[in-house]
């Protein structure tokens, strides 16, 4: 079963736990700046979004390389930058068309969310369930069952 | 570790910036955040200084867990002589300021001096500079920070800064970061403003590393996480309801101060808590409360985000106030409520958004705006005086007054001086709800014995943040204490004050102690910073910090006379008049100098010399 990080914005606090977990999984330090998945703020509305990549399956980043510096890991269906063949040359930063790819000054390297291996660290922080790891088929299944409560607690008519 | 190991001192005199190592004996003693930024103050300020004056210093410091993963790791200290008391000032704030200037590589800001010119600091990690402020002074927090994040065309930057009440020297102005989260208490903001420094403007992408134990912080930040999340209170009320959900559990135990401590139970409480927060309005439909939001790292989320009633009559014609913003806490609910006797919460919230937007302390100006209503009810200050009729209950008083103060415009200059000054020039002292001439918040000292004593004896004045026996008094946590008893409220304060000393010095919220006690702090701090950090060593860490901060106020010319509080709140013709705390006052004398015994202190309210040799003071 392959498995997506799902989000349900309603449910993020905005607390960064996420940020914090990515940038150290992925470089040891509590580094919002250097996490994969971001949270946006729209403070006139109270809103907060996480957002990160969804791991497209004709993914615009990958065909875009031209030294096929990224590839699919085929257990978890990530895109995954291989950084010694990463030339920083941004043009996978062009060509996503969600922004979730991200060149990095301090390595010369592009970056993204390659889901952990497996066992994304921000999906195991967020306190809230704004973020997790699920069902790749079946991200819509909390909904339904919401809908489905709703309905089986329909008055029932006379 | 976890200590950036780095500090940042400008002299806003020369308008030099200089780098410098951590004093690492120092940090190991006094942690960080409020215990290690009182710490340099003391050592580098005569306490007998002018709070206003060059020769004052004024300090931003983080803790050692602050930017980090354990949860409530956002926080930052302001730290200086505090102009509305006279006594050490140092006021705490949430948001994403304190994190983001940590991961800059900095564990502290030391500010000295005066500039001629309006200036702020600009920090990018290694980069820190003074940079001109003349377009940003006369600007509101949100303006500034608006302003500043387009001229760097950096949204990501943190904004920490003062609004006019800054400017202005409102001996109650506060220091606001992210918009509404605010460094509030003891004019930390006018400080600020004294020195012509208007921001302090960061960027920081190096991050928080060089943890002690990686693996064991992990795990134990991961341990108190799931402590938090089972609580009652700080995985289920407070993210659901805020601290408001405190309105009418206070004013059920009859210790809701009311009409400037008149009465001790509102009439109106239920208009202006959680509950109405959470109901749709009859002229809108709409509810208050829009959503909770989080400070960083935090995962408790008690703050609140709502939207007023866009007719409603305060913000006719002011679209700045339509959209979500920081919304009602319950200090400030019941400052601007029920200390004024004022019911009407959306009233409540426009004047919450205006001590966002210029930097005011809600709980002072709510709480003097509770003494000037009484001097109007007795026909000492008049409507002509004042701009306005003042009636108790009034909300156009109340919103009128808070624009006249937060503008720095006709009878708002003299509230902004707060009610110890305010009540003495109109001849009626004994008017002022303070203690060290810091206004009381929520809790009435007559209902709640151990909350007065905590009063009486902050190191920063009349405060609930220094000593929160209400957990213990009125919520039972860690173990229920009658409120009403004095017997064992002593030893209880000292307890409290000296377990919230070294939390606030960590970096972390003191939220977290509604379900966590230092034995879940410890592990923490040991995986974050060094093995000798014990629940025994972070304890003593505390009452040496409290016993630092004791021993600044003496120097500042403070005695056992100053640990008191107004004759309303401990006299028999001023017991509580309802409730079931019906005929209680507050039994000061007895319990001070039984507070002094158990803090090895002499008579006078002074550290003895074993006491400061066990504290290694």
């Amino acid at each position: 079963m392959q498995k997506v990080l799902h989000i349900n914005a309603d449910k993020c606090t905005g607390c960064m736990q996420c940020e914090m977990a990515c940038s150290f999984e992925n470089y040891g330090t509590y580094a919002t700046a250097k996490s994969r998945i971001k949270v946006f703020e729209f403070h006139h509305t109270g809103k907060k979004v996480p957002y990160t990549c969804t791991q497209c399956d004709e993914a615009w980043c990958l065909h875009a390389c031209p030294v096929e510096a990224i590839t699919v890991d085929k257990a978890t269906g990530a895109k995954v930058v291989n950084e010694t063949t990463c030339v920083g040359c941004k043009v996978c930063t062009i060509a996503c068309p969600f922004g979730t790819i991200n060149y990095v000054q301090e390595t010369g390297k592009v970056q993204k969310c390659d889901l952990c291996g497996g066992e994304p660290a921000c999906a195991e922080a967020c306190p809230t369930g704004a973020i997790t790891f699920i069902d790749a088929n079946w991200t819509g299944l909390g909904k339904m069952a919401q809908w489905a409560d709703k309905l089986g607690n329909q008055p029932t008519a006379v | 570790m976890s200590w950036a190991g780095k500090i940042l001192r400008v002299n806003l005199t020369t308008g030099t910036v200089k780098s410098e190592p951590l004093n690492m004996d120092w940090a190991q003693a006094y942690l960080g955040s409020r215990g290690l930024g009182t710490k340099y103050l003391v050592e580098e300020v005569d306490a007998t200084v002018d709070p206003l004056s060059a020769d004052n210093k004024i300090i931003w410091a983080t803790g050692p867990l602050t930017g980090t993963m354990a949860s409530t790791g956002g926080r930052y200290t302001v730290i200086t002589k505090g102009p509305l008391t006279g006594a050490i000032a140092c006021s705490n704030s949430g948001g994403y300021w304190g994190a983001e200037f940590k991961m800059a590589g900095w564990d502290m800001v030391i500010f000295e001096g005066k500039s001629a010119k309006p200036v702020y600091l600009y920090v990018n990690d290694d980069l820190a500079e003074l940079r001109d402020a003349s377009h940003l002074w006369g600007k509101s927090v949100w303006e500034t920070e608006e302003i500043i994040k387009k001229g760097l065309q950096d949204p990501l930057t943190r904004v920490s800064s003062i609004g006019k009440a800054g400017e202005n020297g409102v001996l109650f102005a506060a220091v606001v970061n992210d918009l509404h989260r605010a460094a509030g208490r003891s004019g930390v903001g006018a400080v600020m403003g004294s020195k012509n420094l208007k921001a302090i403007a960061v960027r920081g992408t190096k991050g928080v590393g060089n943890l002690r134990d990686p693996k064991a912080f992990m795990a134990a930040v991961k341990a108190g996480k799931k402590v938090l999340a089972e609580n009652g209170v700080t995985g289920t009320g407070l993210p659901a309801m805020g601290t408001q959900v405190l309105m009418s559990v206070i004013n059920e135990v009859g210790g809701l101060p009311t009409r400037n401590h008149r009465d001790n139970q509102f009439e109106g409480a239920k208009d202006i808590g959680a509950e109405a927060m959470a109901t749709p309005r009859k002229t809108d439909g709409k509810k208050q409360l829009v959503t909770n939001q989080a400070c960083f790292g935090c995962t408790i989320a008690c703050g609140r985000i709502s939207k007023m009633d866009e007719n409603h009559f305060t913000i006719e014609n002011k679209p700045q106030y339509r959209g979500a913003s920081g919304g009602l806490e319950y200090e400030a609910a019941w400052a601007l409520g029920a200390a004024n006797g004022v019911n009407d919460l959306e009233a409540l919230q426009y004047v919450n958004m205006l001590c966002n937007e210029e930097g005011i302390d809600p709980i002072t100006f709510g709480t003097t705006i509770g003494a000037v209503m009484e001097l109007y009810a007795m026909g000492i200050l008049t409507k002509e005086q004042l701009g306005t009729e003042a009636t108790f209950g009034s909300a156009r008083a109340l919103a009128f007054l808070a624009e006249e103060t937060v503008n720095g415009r006709g009878f708002g200059k003299e509230i902004g001086q707060g009610s110890k000054r305010l009540t003495a020039k109109y001849g009626h002292p004994e008017l002022s709800m303070s203690s060290k001439g810091q206004e009381f918040p929520a809790y009435d000292g007559r209902a709640i014995q151990g909350i007065g004593l905590a009063y009486a004896t902050s190191n920063r004045g009349g405060c609930h943040l220094r000593g929160y026996t209400i957990a213990s008094e009125v919520l039972g946590i860690p173990v229920k204490t009658d409120p009403l008893e004095s017997q064992g409220k002593p030893e209880l304060v000292k307890a409290f004050q000296d377990a919230t000393a070294a939390f606030d010095s960590s970096g972390l919220c003191i939220f977290t102690t509604f379900a966590w006690g230092l034995q879940d702090l410890s592990p923490q701090m040991q995986g974050a910073c060094g093995e000798q950090y014990t629940v025994e060593e972070l304890a003593k860490i505390g009452e040496r910090i409290w016993n630092m901060e004791r021993e600044f106020n003496n120097r500042a010319g403070f005695t056992s006379k100053d640990d008191s509080l107004p004759a309303r709140l401990t006299s028999v013709e001023d017991a509580c008049k309802t409730g079931p705390a019906k005929g209680k006052f507050n039994e000061l004398a007895t319990m001070l100098p039984l507070y002094y015994e158990a803090r090895g202190w002499d008579s006078e309210g002074r550290p003895t010399a074993a006491t400061k040799e066990r504290l290694g003071l």
